[in-house]
């Protein structure tokens, strides 16, 4: 009987799992390569070699590739989505860590870590276009979906910096907390979020006048507070949620974005770096260094359905439909 | 001439005598409920520090320390039930009720199994209030889980329970239980995976791993934790079931006056 009805129950939850699309693609930063994971059997269903130290990564606009950073070759590889292999690459500037593709999806923005650069890449004729100086260690990019702004935050010098897309000028640069990693305009085009590692806290700016609106302090009961790093996050569509990574504390935080106070939180893999939204956003996927695996978290139950192995030092992750 | 009705009846009769003698020992009542949750709430509590358990079979993610040993609490309070309730023969022997019931026509298999499959049927309801009030501590197996874990739970209890009826067919007196504590019941729930993974106890000291797994108590915690995540643990379900037969044949032998344990005593 017990057999029975645990097959049920199996049976039950295959079905129930069995329309789900997504593909999750992990960068395995030691390993050189992306894990490609199916969202419906949460199994690596291929592994895609590709330059050396991928991080960064995204979905080209037209879903038909996958543009992945590969710092120590100085360059973003184009994996062919269909072939799963790398079909060409783009110039970057050296050492690029993360980029953005601007909403025209003619220009990529590239963070060069070693030369305190912004690099903008010109995506159909393959040339670095522009660069614009900026402050120590450049890591976290961002760009508006108005297309009007960019985002670049510069871990040792602990700003924000905030260029303009079109004249490629800095208009303004806000001091944030230590070492920040990640930044993000809000859906609505109102706010910038920053995340910082040492400091373990996100702060909100208005986008307007540049002046901090909030902050979000993290805690998790248990693990000394020196372990508890903001680094990767990521907003709902509908700006009411966030969910902040919280590095070697190995939690990811659910975040409410109207009282900046934090309502959940997951236990992770070890070293969580980034996170990624499924997208119907039921799901939030995250990429955990130290333990070389993902862990898939069902945000609708709100609880941790599986982690899954992939390569050594998982880095950044994507969701495609 | 025995008949089922007959077996049904004393079954019953044997049950009812256990769920009162549990009711009326309200002490050991409460305390069969406050052990295991002293142990969520304090022991659990120092290693929830811990940065999360790797993630070995059921689980399939990370989990806390206090999700980890939830099932081997449970287990707990079926081995020192067990062992109570066993133990609790002796001076059933010794006041001469135990006698009487083993003087019934019905064979004396029957009557010791009776006895232990209704010592843990009032036991069951005590670990599952365990097992929900483990729910504040975030300990939140799927609910189809607590209906699979119910014959792991008959299973483990009745396997415990023939060990302690062993023992208790050894035992002259009940003063010895302090005795059974230190050397049966301590050794069975630490040298166990009840408060560590086997891994971790294997990388410890080969040794203690190798007690580990092969620690019947073990097998009942891992029957348990398994069906909690609607999954079987089959080689445990194998070294459980084969336990509670060589206990519970061993039992029955050492009862029988004339070639048992007895034979050699003074009554």
């Amino acid at each position: 009987m017990q057999t029975l009805r645990c097959g049920l129950f199996l049976i039950l939850v295959l079905v129930a799992r069995a329309g789900r699309a997504d593909t999750i693609y992990v960068s395995n930063e030691q390993d050189n390569t992306v894990s490609v994971v199916d969202g419906a059997s949460l199994a690596v269903t291929k592994t895609i070699p590709v330059g050396r130290r991928p991080r960064g990564l995204e979905i080209s606009r037209d879903g038909h590739s996958l543009l992945v950073a590969v710092g120590d070759d100085d360059r973003i590889d184009v994996v062919d989505l269909t072939s799963g292999s790398v079909a060409g690459s783009l110039p970057s500037g050296a050492d690029p860590e993360v980029f953005a593709t601007h909403p025209d999806g003619r220009r990529l923005f590239v963070a060069n870590e070693n030369d305190n650069l912004v690099s903008v890449v010109d995506i159909g004729s393959r040339r670095v276009t522009a660069e614009v100086p900026v402050g120590v260690e450049p890591e976290g990019i961002a760009v508006s979906t108005d297309g009007k702004t960019v985002l670049c935050t510069s871990e040792t010098t602990s700003m924000v910096h905030i260029i303009d897309a079109e004249t490629l000028e800095l208009t303004d640069n806000l001091l944030v907390d230590t070492r920040p990693r990640w930044a993000a305009v809000s859906p609505d085009g109102r706010q910038i979020w920053v995340s910082s590692e040492i400091r373990g806290t996100v702060t909100v700016f208005d986008r307007s006048s540049g002046l901090e609106t909030g902050k979000i302090e993290f805690s998790v009961p248990g693990v000394e507070q020196e372990l508890v790093q903001a680094v990767g996050f990521v907003l709902t569509r509908d700006g009411s949620r966030a969910y902040v990574a919280l590095g070697p504390s190995n939690r990811v935080a659910e975040v409410d974005v109207r009282t900046l106070t934090v309502r959940k939180l997951f236990l992770v893999g070890q070293r969580v770096w980034h996170v990624a939204l499924s997208p119907d956003e039921s799901r939030l996927y995250t990429a955990n260094g130290n333990s070389s695996d993902m862990t898939v978290i069902d945000l609708r139950n709100e609880e941790v359905l599986k982690s899954v192995g992939v390569g050594r030092g998982p880095w950044g992750v994507v969701v495609a439909p | 001439m025995t008949t089922p009705f007959h077996c049904a009846r004393a079954f019953m009769g044997i049950l009812r005598r256990e769920g009162l003698r549990m009711l009326r020992q309200r002490g050991r009542l409460v305390s069969a409920l406050i052990r295991p949750l002293v142990w969520l709430a304090i022991f659990a509590a120092g290693f929830r520090a811990v940065l999360g358990l790797s993630p070995t079979p059921p689980y399939r993610s990370y989990i806390l320390y206090e999700t980890y040993i939830a099932p081997g609490l449970a287990g707990m309070m079926l081995l020192f039930h067990g062992m109570q309730s066993s133990l609790s023969m002796v001076y059933d022997r010794e006041m001469g009720s135990m006698r009487l019931l083993l003087t019934s026509p019905l064979p004396r298999w029957f009557v010791l199994l009776a006895r232990l499959l209704a010592s843990v049927v009032v036991v069951l309801p005590v670990v599952y209030v365990f097992l929900f009030l483990a729910r504040l501590w975030d300990v939140r197996p799927p609910a189809l889980g607590y209906v699979a874990a119910l014959p792991a739970l008959i299973l483990a209890g009745t396997m415990l329970g023939a060990l302690g009826l062993l023992i208790s067919s050894l035992i002259r007196q009940l003063e010895n239980f302090a005795g059974v504590m230190n050397f049966v019941i301590f050794p069975l729930f630490f040298a166990s995976t009840a408060l560590y993974p086997l891994w971790k106890l294997d990388d410890a000291n080969a040794w203690l791993g190798w007690i580990a797994a092969t620690n019947p108590f073990s097998h009942a915690v891992e029957l348990i934790r398994f069906a909690l995540y609607c999954q079987v643990n089959w080689p445990s379900l194998a070294v459980v079931s084969g336990a509670l037969i060589v206990f519970q044949g061993l039992a029955t032998w050492g009862y029988n006056p004339g070639r048992g344990f007895w034979k050699r005593r003074d009554f």
